[in-house]
């Protein structure tokens, strides 16, 4: 039972992180593919530790096995919104199909009072999809 | 009836391989930096999953300090990473 278990999970997490790696190959935009990746990759990931948990069922390795998971948690969501403002910030390019960019004013602003720290202009991605 | 160890050695382990293989490809495609600093995220973040499976399928427990030491180590490189490039473009 507990094998059939495992198998499952692990089956499970695999088939997540397919599903990721798939969606950063064939996603037209940086944000689309940011967003993919940050939240199929933690369950990928949190399905696989599961069944290692369950596999070796001692009290040490669950333990370590929950913190990964809380570190991986609490970790890339925030390197997530990092990377992501970076590249907002130094004008990476929205798709060309998005219909909300909440953030224009305030690139807006930055470059009209700013001149240090003036934004550039958006690179021309030479992806054409 | 198959056994954990082939299963997880023939099954699982070449569908994260293929997963590598496509983020790979991002990697060395990306048109950006900040997709090449994502994919590099990703692939840490999956050589986490890729060690504790290894240590599934071993039967070694020590190998899961290695995979928490590299959760840890993935998020400092994206965040040094996003740092670098927020003060390169603003010269």
């Amino acid at each position: 039972m507990t094998d059939i278990l495992i198998m499952f999970l692990c089956t499970l997490g695999a088939l997540f992180i397919l599903i990721a790696s798939f969606g950063i190959y064939k996603m037209p935009d940086f944000y689309a593919r940011l967003s993919v990746t940050i939240k199929a990759a933690t369950l990928g990931i949190g399905c696989i530790l599961i069944a290692a948990s369950l596999h070796f069922s001692d009290f040490s390795v669950t333990t370590k096995a929950f913190a990964i998971i809380l570190f991986l948690m609490l970790t890339s969501p925030v390197a997530g919104f990092l990377i992501g403002k970076v590249a907002y910030m130094t004008g990476t390019r929205l798709w060309k199909f998005s219909i909300m960019d909440e953030l224009k004013d305030d690139r807006k602003k930055n470059k009209g009072t700013a001149t240090q720290t003036s934004v550039k202009e958006p690179e021309k991605t030479s992806e054409k999809e | 009836m198959i056994d954990v160890e082939n299963y997880l050695m023939y099954v699982v382990m070449p569908l994260i391989c293929l997963a590598l293989f496509f983020i790979m490809m991002r990697f060395f495609k990306g048109p950006q930096i900040v997709d090449r600093v994502v994919a590099l995220d990703l692939l840490i973040t999956i050589g986490v999953g890729f060690i504790a499976l290894f240590s599934l399928i071993t039967d070694n427990r020590v190998f899961l300090d290695v995979s928490m030491i590299l959760a840890l180590i993935a998020f400092l490189s994206t965040v040094a990473f996003s740092y670098y490039i927020s003060k390169i473009k603003k010269k």
